[in-house]
């Protein structure tokens, strides 16, 4: 319908266009104006998910099974969701260590282990190669069909010799075409945002194109999405595609689901646009809703296209894969059909440029310069081996696209587009254990790794593309149905007879299992490798990890910098390694002229950049083989963690000593209240003795004043005033002696002469002592003491002041005449007591503990002042605290008052004379 | 917003979406129903999947 030519010249006039996408943005990355720094494009160039698979396949599978193309969207936009927790860290991780593949996360994850890095790029060939054979078919048929009639859909099967097939030469443009794109220059970041750009445009193409191509059948051929889905209800063959129907079962609806969340992740092509060319994390944010927005935009003519289809031209008549389009075509739409011609080829190159720079990054870093670097000789004869990875790349990047070519001849029309997409999601979900497990899970061993990858990835081959291989002819018919050699037990559509499940569940089901199985059971069971508990941590840890430190230890060796810097040299050229040691020396100050020793920071940020371009397995040989490695053994590296766990230690030290201080900080608070409160006390009391010392010297200078002033007194007069003098002197002395003694207690400045003191001769002196004024006032004095009184350890002279304190107070308080004061000892329970009881006025419940406080006596005390300072029962009280004891007061006002005082008891004295003279002494 | 509760949003939505997109919801919208003209299968799940995406956009873009 199209002439060849216009299609050609189209076709190369889209391509051209789209490299001149991506040299300009090249340049403007050279020139640090990048032009992809932006959510919008990152989302955009993401949707190189939906490839050709989607731009056609998707409605070849609805045409069969309705809604049944959508799971695969759905799981993207449900793993969307887990970018900002997952693929944040991911980016993270691939920036900290410098990772630029798949393969290199693994191996760098499980200890930088070389195997395990060339096991992935294997099985990250072998899944993608069906995929790419895909595009190559979308484009070789849509190519075929745009030729000829609509009808010819159906001949395609009729393979055309190899050298006039379409899809030979479309698979060598394309090669060359990823070359000048993805393998210009070796970069240690190896991101490429030409390319990168050029995506973003495609996405928008093949999006544009499918919406416009979907607007027209819908609106244009038909009257909307009522009328489309209105002929499929009321047509019995069409009615199936609006229900869920029995063509598909919930469980693999979900299995697809869940294979779509993986694949989203763990393509190649989607690793290497989410990840390796991130420019900014916060991107991810945009691409969160943006991203399953562009797929929901992408499918939502899809049913409607594939009802249009089946009901233009009948089930049966052309292959439903072309039907977006044949649809045009049939209404002779010559431009739209040469668009959505464009948007299909974008569809299918975007996908195909960003796998095979992928895995062409793979296949060089983790499988060939592995194996290379293994033979010395290949480090040692100096040649630019920058040179030699670009050639390795472009190999891998023709080599792929043959075999995408081969698997294409081979298996061309055994299988619909979507089928042989899904054999590819399911070698990829073999990945996820080993990734995610990685990324959380501490325990996670290479050994597990690798033995679950290896499982898996045999499992997925022996039940998917070996078994879809017999439509081809390649493996007998007998061989899927009845099981190898007739065992049926091992027929790979329904292992261990494990049958009723669609063959990509059944697939998943059984790789899933021993991958998983082993990957755990061998992580539980093995040690870990001393590299890998680093790498785990570093992993594990990613937001929390912070880089050199205890990683640099791990170099210990010797090289010279230029030696490194020849290394260097040979793979990102001499500019290139100037400016790197150079902004290396700049940010860390270190020495790097040729003739230093090498640092082991140096040595590991060397080691770093060169991962960064031949990924991390080889750089460590690389490294290896110039600096004299000496072997870290188990110990050393436990002993690096060990010093991490001290430095643990010491902040969780620290955290408890800033508790402490905090405590101390309250207490210090506290006491600096009590001091305020003292200061205010002592202000108090400075006043109350300035006071009290006045009353007597104003009363003494007085009565001075009137005997000097009167000469010729009368002299019963005059000795009346001189008494008074000698009193009010006494009570001065007696105040200041008092005032002196207490400060001296409060202080601890007093002397004490402790001893053991017979409690029962301290009471009898003191009563003796006190003999004469108990006559003077005639208060009766009983002194009721037991056989024996207790010993305590004490000062006599103190002991013996409170006593007399106690007893002055008594005869005080007590009424002439009738006053009877009663003094008692007991013992019990190693205390002894002491009390004063006396038959005074008593002391009010307010006043009980006013008493003891300096200068407050009971009563109203500027009407019925009593005699005294006001400073017995404080100094009393000082002292008996200061032996261990307690004083304090018994009473009711109008019934007397009880003071007593215990002190512990040093030895029961076995009867002591004392006991017998006090009782002679009771007055 | 800070950091640990957008996450733990936008995981949660993720979840939403997984049950809002399979069994047995989706059985419940199974049925030969027309809604404004488009079958009630096809309304619900591109309808769940715009809820999914609006939230997911509401989620990432706040601050």
């Amino acid at each position: 319908m199209i002439d060849t030519r216009v299609i050609v010249v189209a076709s190369a006039a889209y391509l051209a266009l789209l490299f001149v996408i991506a040299y300009f943005g090249d340049r403007r990355a050279d020139r640090g104006r990048s032009i992809i720094s932006n959510g919008y494009i990152y989302a955009l160039s993401i949707g190189v998910y939906a490839s050709s698979w989607t731009y056609y396949g998707s409605v070849g599978r609805a045409a069969t099974t309705g809604v049944g193309f959508l799971p695969i969207y759905l799981g993207a936009t449900v793993m969307a969701a887990g970018w900002w927790l997952m693929l944040r860290k991911i980016i993270r991780i691939c920036k900290q260590n410098r990772i630029t593949s798949l393969a290199d996360f693994i191996s760098s994850r499980y200890g930088k282990s070389a195997v395990l890095g060339g096991l992935v790029t294997v099985i990250a060939v072998a899944g993608i190669v069906p995929y790419i054979a895909l595009q190559l078919k979308a484009i070789s048929n849509s190519f075929t069909i745009l030729r000829g009639e609509p009808e010819l859909a159906m001949t395609v099967a009729a393979d055309p010799p190899i050298l006039t097939d379409t899809a030979l030469y479309v698979a060598l443009l394309l090669a060359a075409f990823t070359i000048v794109f993805g393998t210009r220059h070796l970069d240690a970041t190896e991101r490429h945002e030409g390319m990168v750009a050029a995506i973003a445009f495609e996405s928008l193409v093949k999006l544009v194109a499918f919406l416009a191509v979907g607007f027209y059948v819908t609106y244009v051929s038909f009257r909307g999405f009522g009328d489309l889905f209105g002929r499929a209800r009321s047509d019995p063959d069409l009615a199936h595609l609006l229900r869920f129907g029995e063509t598909q079962s919930y469980g693999s609806w979900l299995w697809l689901i869940v294979l779509s969340m993986l694949a989203i992740l763990f393509l190649p092509r989607q690793w290497q646009l989410a990840v390796v060319e991130n420019v900014d994390e916060n991107h991810i944010k945009t691409a969160t809703w943006v991203f399953p927005l562009y797929l929901l935009l992408i499918n939502i003519f899809v049913l409607p296209i594939a009802i249009a289809g089946l009901v233009t031209f009948g089930s049966g008549g052309v292959s439903a894969d072309a039907f977006v389009l044949v649809l045009p075509m049939a209404d002779q739409q010559a431009m739209l059909t040469l668009f959505v011609f464009i948007g299909g080829l974008s569809a299918a190159t975007g996908m195909v440029i960003v796998e095979t720079i992928a895995l062409s990054t793979m296949v060089s870093n983790s499988l060939v310069l592995p194996i290379l670097l293994r033979r010395r000789s290949a480090l040692a004869d100096g040649r630019d081996l920058g040179r030699a990875i670009l050639r390795i790349r472009r190999a891998t990047i023709v080599a792929v696209l043959l075999l995408g070519f081969a698997y294409f001849r081979v298996a061309d029309d055994a299988l619909a587009l979507v089928s042989i997409g899904l054999i590819s999601f399911a070698a990829v979900a073999q990945f996820a254990p080993a990734i995610l497990g990685g990324l959380y899970w501490r325990g996670a061993t290479g050994r597990g790794a690798t033995w679950g990858l290896l499982a898996g990835f045999v499992v997925w081959a022996y039940t998917l593309p070996l078994p879809s291989l017999a439509a081809t002819g390649l493996v007998p018919e007998s061989f899927v149905e009845d099981g190898p050699f007739g065992v049926g037990l091992l027929a790979p559509y329904a292992l261990f007879g494990l049958d009723g499940l669609d063959e990509v569940s059944h697939s998943m089901l059984w790789s899933m299992l021993v991958n998983v199985g082993l990957f755990v059971g061998l992580s539980l069971t093995g040690r870990r490798e001393p590299a890998e508990h680093v790498q785990a941590s570093a992993f594990v840890d990613a937001f929390t990890h912070v880089g050199g430190g205890a990683d640099a230890r791990l170099w210990r060796g010797s090289a010279t910098v230029g030696e490194l810097r020849v290394l260097l040299a040979r793979f990102l050229g001499d500019d290139g390694t100037r400016a790197a040691l150079a902004s290396y020396a700049a940010g860390t100050g270190a020495d790097v002229s040729p003739g230093a020793a090498a640092e082991p920071e140096l040595v590991q940020h060397v080691e770093a950049l060169l991962a960064g371009a031949v990924g991390s397995a080889a750089a460590r040989f690389i490294v290896g083989s110039v600096v004299e490695e000496e072997p870290l053994a188990v110990d050393e590296v436990l002993q690096i963690l060990e010093e991490t766990s001290e430095v643990l230690a010491y902040s969780r030290a620290l955290e408890r000593k800033s508790q402490q201080l905090q405590a101390a900080t309250t207490e210090l608070r506290h006491a600096n209240e009590r001091l305020q409160e003292l200061d205010r006390l002592k202000d108090d009391f400075v006043s109350t003795v300035t006071h009290e010392l006045r009353t007597p010297l104003t009363s003494i200078r007085a009565f001075s004043e009137i005997l000097s002033d009167n000469p010729d007194l009368d002299p019963t007069e005059r000795g009346d005033y001189l008494r008074i003098v000698v009193q009010e002197t006494e009570r001065l002395t007696r105040l200041i002696n008092q005032v002196l003694d207490l400060s001296k207690l409060e202080s601890g400045a007093a002397e004490w002469h402790i001893e053991p003191v017979d409690l029962g001769e301290i009471v009898t002196t003191s009563a003796h002592a006190t003999a004469q004024i108990f006559r003077e006032r005639e208060v009766d004095l009983e002194v009721d003491m037991p056989g024996s009184a207790p010993i305590v350890r004490a000062d006599r002279d103190r002991l013996v002041q409170v006593l007399l304190n106690l007893l002055s107070n008594a005869v005080k308080f007590c009424p002439r005449e009738t006053g009877r004061v009663q003094i008692g000892i007991e013992t019990r329970d190693g205390v002894a007591r002491v009390d004063v009881r006396d038959n005074g006025p008593g002391i009010a419940d307010a006043d009980r503990e006013v008493i003891f406080e300096k200068f407050r006596q009971g009563g109203d005390t500027r009407t019925n002042r009593p005699a005294g300072t006001g400073l017995g029962l404080p100094i009393s009280r000082q002292i008996v605290e200061h032996l261990g004891g307690r004083l304090w007061v018994e009473s009711h006002a109008g019934e007397g008052a009880t003071f007593s005082f215990t002190l512990p008891v040093a030895v029961v004295g076995a009867g002591s004379p004392a006991g017998a003279e006090a009782r002679e002494g009771e007055t | 917003m800070n950091d640990r509760l957008k996450t733990a949003r936008l995981v949660a939505v993720g979840l939403l979406g997984l049950a809002l997109f399979n069994f047995p919801l989706l059985a419940v919208f199974d049925t030969d129903a027309v809604v404004a003209g488009v079958p009630a299968l096809w309304a619900y799940l591109f309808g769940a999947w715009a809820l999914v995406i609006a939230l997911l956009g509401w989620i990432a873009r706040s601050r």
